[in-house]
């Protein structure tokens, strides 16, 4: 388990349009991420500290294939999305940025601003605050191996250059 | 041999194997890969040069500038330049600049064929399920990836079947069925794919049939395909590919196993409209009736072809937009434009009062002309309506048919079609 970290606890159907605006995407990864979330949660990009992990219902990340959407919430140090469930697109690519997609229906009891650790391999969440356990499916060895080498691209270059 | 779904033969034929079954995660060699200018050059070139590689197969390889375009400032005219300079550089196969959004130009040059694995670095690549390939979207690193090595991984989905039956009435729209389809199914159907069949698709043509595999985003499915008949053949042959009958034998065997089946009874389906900020608010356009409107769109991949354009001039025929409401029309491509205005359809447009806008994404992509400002309601032939992607975050945006929305924008407000298209009007 690692350091707990904040719960920001959104609702159904985030979409990619709340999570990285579309008349914006001509901004660089980092001015991008102040907008993240603004039109649901205004404080969001401001107040989000590295290791804070998002708690959302269904169909997390609907919408556009734009990876910014992921990017933002990496660039602001979100250490995961656990969701009732995620939409594909979003889903890859967050484990392509590293930044792990859990789906676990369980946690959707976790409150704002709840402190919530995480064991990735065992497949397990702990509510430091409700004194909750979550369990849910250890991600994929395919995905743990690019998320450990910190996104698609790190992992592929090491796969390449090893030929 | 297990009888199998066209989905679960393409799969196994891309990935090399004999057969495949749901939860598999399989590697699949990618027989077409394309991007805009958005997703694709200017997200694939650092990552490309990270890797020290450049394009698996150009051949395979198709780029379209269509979000930024034309460019509007020096951010999005550098867009365009990087986009252009890479093809050239990596000797693209095909890249369409500023002719129109890619889901259209693809099959409108005959390069989808049934039994095809495509990958398209947009959320809306599966447009091309209807003519029997498996063609999903995905991420600029995926992509990246896939260009880089010809190959990607996925999960092979569940697969669903949805049936449309009976003869459409007059009004309705494939853009109806699937907007009601938002409010049946959900839009939370990832890792899951559908296949369209029934009477109702059998007698669509391919640009009907389109906006079922178009919407399958909205649905949330991996993908949509509809199995191959003498239509597609005929488009893919019309628009300049080669299709032989063979292709016909993509389809689901008699007797596979689909994981849900849904049905909807199309003769009794009444043009429908999606509320603000969510496809899966639709419900009968005759609910909505009454609701003012400052705007009306008619674009984007799923609904600026050629017949959606048809359909708004059958309505607009003799008849003006209302004042205070602009009707702005951006056609999928510059090629619908020309045939439009071969046609006429065009010039009935511009009588009632339409503007004509360039082809590409535009506002649906909350990139082009016609964006909104707060307050303002928007009535959209397009295929979003999440909140803040057409403009301002307190913009309204509901999404109809190319006839509710041509209505819609002749009424001044939200209006079923059916009354005007039926209404008899002095010569």
């Amino acid at each position: 388990m690692n350091e707990p970290g904040r719960v920001w606890r959104l609702g159904d159907r985030i979409d990619t349009d709340v999570l990285a605006p579309g008349s914006l995407m001509k901004l660089d990864a980092r001015t991008l991420a102040t907008h993240c979330l603004k039109s649901v949660r205004p404080d969001f990009a401001a107040q989000v500290r590295p290791g804070d992990v998002i708690v959302a219902d269904e169909a997390f990340g609907i919408g556009s294939s734009r990876e910014q959407a992921a990017i933002s919430l990496k660039v602001l140090g979100v250490r995961a999305v656990l969701a009732r469930s995620f939409a594909r697109i979003f889903f890859r690519n967050a484990f392509n940025q590293g930044l792990p997609a859990i789906i676990c229906p369980a946690a959707v009891t976790a409150r704002d601003g709840d402190r919530v650790s995480l064991d990735l391999a065992a497949g397990r969440a702990f509510n430091h605050s409700s004194g909750e356990a979550y369990e849910f499916a250890p991600i994929p060895e395919h995905l743990m191996r690019i998320v450990s080498a910190g996104g698609l691209m790190p992992y592929l270059k090491r796969t390449l250059e090893r030929g | 041999m297990t009888a199998t779904t066209l989905v679960e033969k393409i799969i196994a034929r891309a990935s090399g194997l004999a057969s495949v079954k749901t939860g598999d995660i399989v590697t699949c060699k990618v027989d077409l890969a394309f991007a805009h200018d958005s997703s694709g050059p200017r997200r694939w070139k650092p990552m490309l040069e990270e890797l020290g590689t450049g394009l698996w197969d150009p051949s395979r390889v198709v780029i379209a500038s269509d979000h930024y375009v034309p460019a509007v400032d020096a951010e999005s005219a550098a867009i365009l330049k990087l986009t252009r300079d890479f093809v050239r550089e990596q000797r693209v196969g095909r890249f369409f600049d500023m002719k129109g959004i890619a889901h259209t130009l693809l099959p409108a040059h005959g390069l989808l064929k049934p039994g095809m694995f495509v990958a398209g670095g947009d959320s809306h690549s599966c447009h091309g399920g209807a003519f029997g390939c498996y063609i999903s979207g995905y991420g600029a690193a995926d992509m990246a990836a896939i260009v880089a090595t010809g190959e990607t991984w996925i999960n092979v989905p569940a697969v669903d079947l949805v049936r449309l039956d009976g003869d459409m009435p007059d009004g309705v729209t494939s853009k109806d069925i699937m907007l009601r389809l938002c409010r049946e199914l959900g839009m939370d159907n990832a890792f899951r794919a559908v296949e369209f069949s029934g009477s109702s698709v059998a007698g669509m043509p391919m640009d009907e049939r389109m906006v079922l595999s178009n919407m399958t985003a909205e649905l949330g499915y991996d993908a949509g395909v509809i199995a191959p008949d003498a239509i597609t053949l005929e488009h893919i042959r019309a628009h300049g590919g080669e299709a032989d009958d063979a292709l016909l034998s993509w389809r689901s065997d008699e007797g596979a196993l689909f994981a849900r089946r849904h049905v909807l009874d199309v003769a009794g389906l009444a043009p429908q409209v999606a509320a603000p900020h969510s496809p899966a608010n639709a419900g009968p356009a005759m609910d909505a009736n009454g609701v003012r409107i400052d705007q009306a769109y008619v674009g984007a991949c799923v609904g600026a072809k050629l017949e959606d354009l048809r359909m708004v001039a059958r309505v607009l025929e003799g008849r003006q937009v209302a004042a205070g409401v602009r009707l702005l029309v951006a056609p999928a491509s510059t090629q619908i434009t020309e045939q439009a205005s071969r046609e006429g359809v065009l010039a009935t447009i511009l009588a009632a009062g339409g503007t004509l806008l360039p082809s590409g994404c535009g506002a649906c992509a909350g990139m082009g002309a016609g964006l909104l400002a707060e307050g303002e309601v928007c009535i959209s032939t397009t295929n979003r309506n999440f909140k803040g992607r057409m403009g301002h975050d307190g913009a309204e945006v509901w999404l109809a048919s190319p006839y509710t929305v041509a209505a819609s924008a002749v009424a001044g407000e939200i209006r079923d079609p059916r009354g005007l298209l039926s209404e008899r009007r002095a010569p």
